[in-house]
């Protein structure tokens, strides 16, 4: 059966409850307003079970009924994520098994760019979301190199470390920098490596999106809001699942 | 409060083995002086302000004078000389001057020596003076609206990464009950090297700490606290690289509570060890004269290490902490010394551990205001489940007398805490409060029953570590990993550049008029 509604006590009964703040003061209309609300939300009928004022400005309240929605769970879209999204734990096992080794991680701001806030949400233990940073994974080693490090300097740094994977952040948009400075780096590390033995190139910032990575020549683009479990499992999937590029054994 | 029957002995030697691990540390942030731990002389001079570019003149000044005659010697006795040659009628011209390149600087020597040393202490002591103004204008203002009634203190925290969101914010959280606000910082203000400028309305997951920004936060408290007949404390951070610096704008504005851990920076931020120390070092002196309670931060070591495995770390991080606090003349009214609700809440007798780490916290530091801060890592995103862990994480907080409580929310890890949110943590604290906040008269474990063991076996690791720490250096520990699981060696991290070994000609006018201590 693919058609369904939410269950309370009996197959069939839609219920479901809500909670909520109404931005007006604590008296009949208020939860006269919240039955309204959850009307048009497709309860009915709606029961406040509870409202309670907080401040002297708004109203709190918990309202349960039956939804008059039906859902098709055979309509259910899933957007998969080309790569299985990793626990710390089952990084660290992956690259144990995989790599027999730890994987390197050399990360930095490059050009004129001050703003460490991405690559230090990704890499420093603190980390971002509720998720710890990539420090935090025993199998990885992480080299952040910080703000302002020129390409050349990262390319340097990027051989002394035998890095995996370089990640580069980039937050400043004025005259096209971010994608400057990236395809920059792609090239420098084209020019500098076989293509065989070159690290994946990973590439972060609030402006861009993940169809740029062919245009900025890197193997990956994050963007806005990704949290660093989402880049260590990606950096497991390319380099120790996919062995892509495949990797002199170091 | 003497629940816990702890020997004596051993509390004694973890005290010394945390001097002797310490000793050290403190020898060398005196042998050394940092770019930050300089400007902040400037700012208590008087230097505000900013160029074009946001860079504050005290960076322009301080990284001129270092190109011309190093940091070794301090920058008092350069930039005091050069005032008196005439070179600019004021600070702010002379920064303004140095950045253009229009003035050379030179170390001055016999009585032009003499003369640039008394100006500067002139100068940093007329700030001094200030900082001792807004502690006593604190005291004048706590014996006119009171103290919270009740302990724990509730602390609550605003994050909007604009002060004029976060004002009105704050103040109605205090309305609601809250007793302490802490603005929280935007995400990599420890990284960076200056202290921003003016107030400021854009931030990520924070708010900028800028002396502006304290100075209309504790405005708009100060009218709250009137409103409602009770003091409201405000927090904020005096960590990463501009410690030194951020602790004297929090004297000068009359921050209440500073959150200044000695190894935060270090093992949490990658920020090099002994820059940290030296900063340390000065920001606790500067603190220790405003009137300054400080948070410790060993809530953190437990959201990277397990929480039993590693409960001994927090107390060796306590013992430490306190010893550089009190090295640096904190008194125990100032040290609230952090520790945190973070056991996983599957394993069996999880409350009992809790309870345990709590009261031997309480018994080790009786006269301190703990920081009990509350569960997030075992938060799921279930709040009903989380609502519940929170009550349990109050009821500790009752039962063991902590100073200061951080309100947990059901919402951890979801979003950030929505009005309904707050509203309900707050009653959450209330009725714990109120039902069990007298348990603690009733409360005795058992002499050798579970709490009471659990309470000497972490005592016991913790005496263990801090031998291995005392034979090893705690540079080397910290080096090794561990604390927080964080390998962080002396001669790594951010920051290290800004760090000189003092000349014999070294002269830092704030730090003389500190260790005088006299008011």
């Amino acid at each position: 059966m693919s058609i369904i509604q939410p269950y309370g006590d009996t197959t069939g009964d839609g219920m479901v409850q809500l909670s909520f703040t109404l931005p007006v003061p604590h008296d009949k209309r208020a939860e006269g307003a919240a039955v309204q609300l959850a009307n048009k939300m497709g309860m009915d009928p709606a029961l406040v079970v509870h409202s309670k004022p907080i401040g002297d400005d708004f109203t709190f309240f918990v309202v349960y009924g039956p939804v008059n929605h039906l859902v098709d769970t055979s309509k259910v879209e899933v957007i998969e994520r080309d790569y299985p999204l990793l626990s710390p734990k089952e990084v660290n096992l992956a690259i144990r098994k995989g790599l027999r080794r730890r994987l390197t991680v050399v990360g930095a701001c490059i050009g004129t760019d001050a703003h460490t806030v991405g690559i230090d949400a990704i890499l420093n233990i603190k980390g971002f979301a509720g998720e710890k940073g990539l420090e935090y994974y025993r199998e990885l080693k992480v080299v952040n190199l910080g703000a302002q490090v020129a390409v050349p300097e990262l390319v340097r740094r990027a051989k002394a470390d035998k890095a995996d994977a370089i990640l580069v952040s980039q937050v400043v948009t004025q005259r096209e920098a971010h994608v400057l400075n990236t395809k920059e780096m792609s090239a420098a590390f084209r020019e500098a490596y076989a293509e065989d033995a070159r690290p994946v190139l990973v590439a972060g910032g609030p402006r861009f999106t993940e169809q740029m990575a062919a245009e900025l020549g890197v193997d990956r683009v994050f963007g806005r809001g990704t949290t660093p479990g989402e880049v260590a499992s990606y950096l497991v999937d390319a380099l120790v699942t996919k062995k892509v590029p495949a990797k002199r054994s170091a | 409060m003497k629940k816990l029957d702890l020997d004596p002995v051993t509390v004694r030697k973890a005290r010394s083995l945390a001097r002797k691990a310490g000793k050290p540390i403190v020898n060398l942030a005196q042998q050394h002086t940092t770019v930050s731990v300089e400007r902040a002389v400037l700012r208590l001079a008087g230097l505000t302000g900013a160029d074009t570019e946001g860079i504050p003149w005290v960076n322009r000044l301080a990284d001129t004078v270092r190109a011309d005659v190093g940091l070794e010697h301090g920058l008092a006795l350069p930039v005091w000389d050069a005032l008196i040659r005439g070179e600019a009628e004021d600070l702010t011209v002379l920064a303004q001057k140095a950045a253009s390149g229009s003035v050379t600087f030179r170390m001055p020597e016999g009585r032009d020596a003499v003369r640039a040393r008394t100006a500067a202490r002139k100068m940093a002591a007329a700030g001094m003076k200030r900082i001792d103004g807004r502690r006593r204008e604190r005291d004048r203002l706590i014996k006119r609206h009171g103290d919270p009634k009740q302990r724990p203190w509730i602390y609550l925290i605003v994050a909007t990464g604009d002060i004029y969101e976060d004002i009105p914010q704050a103040q109605a959280a205090a309305r609601e009950g809250a007793d302490i606000i802490a603005v929280i910082r935007s995400t990599g203000q420890s990284l960076l090297d200056y202290v921003p400028e003016g107030a400021t309305r854009e931030g990520f997951a924070g708010t900028y700490a800028t002396q502006e920004n304290f100075r209309l936060m504790r405005a708009a408290l100060d009218e709250t606290s009137k409103e409602l007949g009770r003091y409201v404390r405000l927090t904020n951070y005096a960590s990463g690289l501009c410690m030194p610096e951020i602790a004297t704008l929090a004297g000068l504005e009359r921050l209440d509570m500073m959150l200044n851990d000695s190894m935060y920076g270090i093992l949490f931020r990658d920020i090099n060890p002994i820059r940290t120390f030296v900063d340390q070092r000065f920001s606790r002196q500067i603190h220790a004269r405003a009137g300054i309670i400080i948070n410790t931060g060993e809530d953190n070591y437990l959201t990277t290490a397990d929480a039993v495995e590693a409960a001994h770390t927090v107390t060796v991080s306590q013992l430490l902490n306190e010893y550089f606090a009190k090295e640096a003349g904190l008194e125990d009214w100032q040290l609230g010394l952090g520790h945190a609700f973070e056991i996983n809440p599957d394993l069996p007798d999880s409350f009992r551990m809790e309870l345990a780490h709590a009261m031997l916290a309480r018994q080790l530091f009786p006269n301190a205001p703990l920081k009990w801060m509350p569960p997030t890592r075992h938060m799921t995103g279930d709040v009903f489940r989380g609502y519940l862990l929170d009550g349990f994480f109050n009821l500790v907080g009752a039962m063991t007398g902590q100073g200061i409580l951080l309100v947990g929310m059901m919402t951890e890890a979801v979003v950030t805490p929505w009005i309904s949110d707050r509203d309900l943590a707050l009653q959450n604290v209330r009725y714990v409060l109120g039902a069990a906040g007298n348990l603690h008269e009733d409360f005795r474990p058992e002499p050798n029953g579970f709490i009471a063991q659990r309470a000497r076996q972490v005592l016991g690791e913790s005496v263990e570590l801090l031998e291995e720490i005392v034979d090893d250096g705690l540079l080397n520990a910290i080096g090794d990993g561990t604390f927080g699981l964080m390998k962080r060696p002396q001669d790594a991290g951010r920051g290290l550049d800004g760090v000189a070994r003092k000349s014999p000609e070294y002269y830092n006018p704030a730090i003389e008029l500190l260790e005088e201590g006299t008011r």
